[in-house]
């Protein structure tokens, strides 16, 4: 009750005086200011720039993983890249015996041309792939039908094609049933894909023809394709785990020894997106770091202007102890001053930084649109500044506290 | 006894010298008195009034005020003690000068420990006892010197104090206010206040009915103030002065008529 008291007292009168002495309590607050409008500011671009890379990033699903064979480089010349192929034997271990692992599809890349009736285009990707891929890529037919484990069990010559490919190829609004000849083969169409323009990240915008095929029936065309894997892991958190389940049911099923280099190769989207967290948190901290050196020059500011009001106030703390103002309180009093000083600089900082945070926004082709500060960093600039105030105002403080009244009560 | 002293010594440490301030002082003063401390300059009275003030600690010896011995006190009990039993006015005011007089009335009651609650009104009532109910919210720049020094008065009183301690409280004012503000100490003093003026002047002791004298920092007289030698003897010196002035100006005047009447 007494502190709550003494408390409310102390604020009360820094406020006034800070009341009184209007202009010079903005230029001392100034650094203050300065030093936390640009902290603030800083953490609200990298934010920025950490959520549009993110977003981007996780468009792609936070669960997908990727899986590829590989020759090790000390084994370079000693083993073909035909050996080290992920092939379905594997595929169907990793299914066994990965628990983390929700599904995956085996997948190879490769183009040719492609012809409808008369239209012909050059260089279409075609991609093998097997069902689970419309789950992994969360991308579904909008017409007919998607691919079925019996397509590829039978190797039929059927495929999807996405919706630009109607319009290139002029074919019926429903093409559903059509055949289409890719690389000189019959393919019936069995399903239409919505089109999806390749991230802006990568180079995208664009859109083009894109052309599925069950993945045995391209293995059965094809026998020098290179085919990877696509999964999708149980949960973001599970990365890990999916990670050593692979290698474990790989390496078995491949023979190597606790010496040999793994075959294959492995990327985690959420281990990736889990690294650059940490990288941006260390730019973060690093750039807050350095900004906030200028808070330190602010509270040398703070300092030397309440050395300055300590001096100037003798007399008055002279009479406050003589009217029986304990050292503690006096102590209390200046010591309030330069944390309500600190502390009121600080939320202006902040005013300021959120006003430089809209026109962080503004910059074009920046892709910093979604810069914000965050909640945490209001609360580390305001407990900055407040510590600032500690430990600057401590010394003109106990300066005042430790006055001799009568020394104090006779200065001119 | 509201104020006992008992062989109190106090020296000070200037450089590599020691000054022997007071040299055992033995002083009594009982409640609803009202006493002048007189001396020279360097006579101790200055640090005795710190220490009957509590602003200081004796080096030797006993204080003991309404039966507390100060003397064995740390900083933040004398604090309270001066809160809450002292009441100082000074020569120069000390009015803090952007506060009106009632903020400035209310100091002490800030820092006391139960006197915060209806601060305010306690501090109107001592304004209106000192006769300034009317500038309750005038700043010190607004007010005369006089009012000024009842302002501090008021802030002395504010808290009931078991003394009022008076440092030349009248060296910065004109004869009339110096006047003024003795009759107020008179009527506080009529209302049974403990006044302890410092002085050396003795017209200002002169309204009190005992006087102390110091030199050398100890006490050299201690006498009610209608038998003090040297105060009586400064009265009919002063008599004397007046009663010549008066025959001076009564010629003056006689010359003039003369002058006028020709």
């Amino acid at each position: 009750m007494s502190i709550l008291r003494v408390l409310f007292q102390t604020v009360g009168l820094a406020l006034a005086q800070i009341r009184v002495n209007k202009f010079r309590a903005i230029l001392t607050a100034l650094g203050i200011i300065l030093g936390v409008s640009s902290v603030t500011a800083v953490i609200a671009a990298l934010t920025g720039m950490k959520e549009s890379v993110l977003s981007e990033v996780e468009s792609f699903g936070a669960r997908k993983m990727w899986l590829w064979g590989e020759v090790p480089r000390d084994k370079r010349g000693i083993i073909a890249w035909e050996d080290v192929r992920i092939n379905e034997e594997e595929a169907d271990a990793i299914r066994a015996h990965a628990p983390s692992i929700d599904c995956l599809t085996l997948i190879t890349n490769s183009s040719a041309n492609v012809q409808f009736g008369m239209v012909e285009r050059t260089a279409v990707p075609i991609t093998a792939i097997e069902p689970a891929w419309h789950e992994i890529e969360n991308r579904y037919v909008i017409m007919g039908r998607p691919l079925t484990l019996a397509d590829g069990e039978f190797e039929r010559q059927v495929c999807l094609i996405n919706e630009k490919a109607i319009d290139d190829l002029k074919m019926d609004r429903d093409p559903v049933g059509d055949a289409i000849f890719v690389g000189g083969r019959r393919f019936q169409i069995v399903g239409v894909l919505e089109t999806v323009s390749v991230s802006a990240m990568f180079g995208g915008g664009e859109t083009q023809i894109e052309v599925y095929v069950p993945y045995q029936t391209m293995e059965k065309i094809e026998q020098f394709s290179f085919p990877y894997m696509m999964a999708q892991i149980v949960s973001p958190e599970k990365a890990d785990e999916a990670r050593a389940e692979i290698r474990f049911a790989l390496r078995n099923l491949r023979g190597l020894g606790p010496d040999d280099q793994d075959t294959f190769g492995m990327q985690i989207l959420q281990t990736e997106i889990d690294r650059f967290n940490a990288m941006t948190g260390a730019i973060t901290a690093v750039a807050g770091g350095v900004v906030s050196i200028s808070l330190l020059v602010g509270g040398i500011g703070i300092m030397n202007i309440m050395l300055v009001s300590v001096s100037e106030r003798t007399r008055e703390i002279g009479l406050r102890k003589a009217v029986g103002a304990r050292p503690a309180v006096i102590l209390m009093q200046f010591l309030t001053e330069a944390i309500v000083l600190c502390m009121a600089g600080g939320l202006i900082g902040i005013l300021v930084g959120q006003i430089m945070t809209l026109g962080i926004q503004r910059i074009p082709n920046a892709g910093l649109d979604e810069a914000v500060i965050p909640p945490w960093a209001i609360g580390l600039a305001f407990a900055f500044s407040a510590f600032v105030g500690v430990v600057f105002g401590m010394f003109p403080a106990i300066k005042a506290s430790r006055m001799d009244p009568i020394v104090a009560l006779r200065k001119d | 006894m509201t104020i006992t002293i008992r062989q109190l010594h106090k020296v000070y440490r200037i450089g590599d010298e020691r000054v022997h301030a007071l040299r055992g002082v033995d002083i009594e003063i009982k409640k609803n008195e009202f006493v002048a401390i007189m001396g020279a300059s360097g006579s101790g009275k200055s640090t005795l009034m710190n220490i009957l003030g509590c602003l200081d600690k004796p080096t030797r010896g006993a204080y003991t005020l309404n039966g507390k011995p100060t003397h064995k006190m740390g900083a933040a009990e004398l604090a309270a003690v001066r809160n809450k039993e002292i009441g100082f006015v000074f020569q120069s005011f000390e009015l803090l000068p952007r506060a009106t007089a009632v903020q400035n009335v209310m100091l002490p009651l800030i820092y006391s420990k139960k006197g915060w609650l209806g601060a305010r009104r306690r501090a109107k009532k001592a304004l209106e006892r000192v006769g300034l109910g009317d500038r309750m919210g005038h700043r010190p720049s607004q007010m005369s010197g006089g009012q000024r020094q009842r302002v501090a008065v008021a802030r002395a009183l504010v808290n009931e104090p078991s003394i009022l301690l008076a440092d030349e409280p009248t060296g910065n004012l004109d004869s009339t206010t110096s006047e003024e503000i003795l009759r107020l100490f008179k009527a506080l003093h009529d209302d049974g206040q403990t006044i302890v003026i410092v002085t050396h002047e003795e017209d200002i002791a002169g309204h009190s009915e005992r006087i102390i004298r110091l030199r050398d920092g100890r006490v050299i007289s201690d006498l009610p103030t209608h038998q003090d030698p040297v105060h009586r003897e400064w009265v009919q010196k002063a008599a004397a002065t007046l009663h010549t002035m008066a025959a001076q100006t009564r010629s003056v005047e006689s010359s003039q008529t003369a002058g006028a009447g020709a």
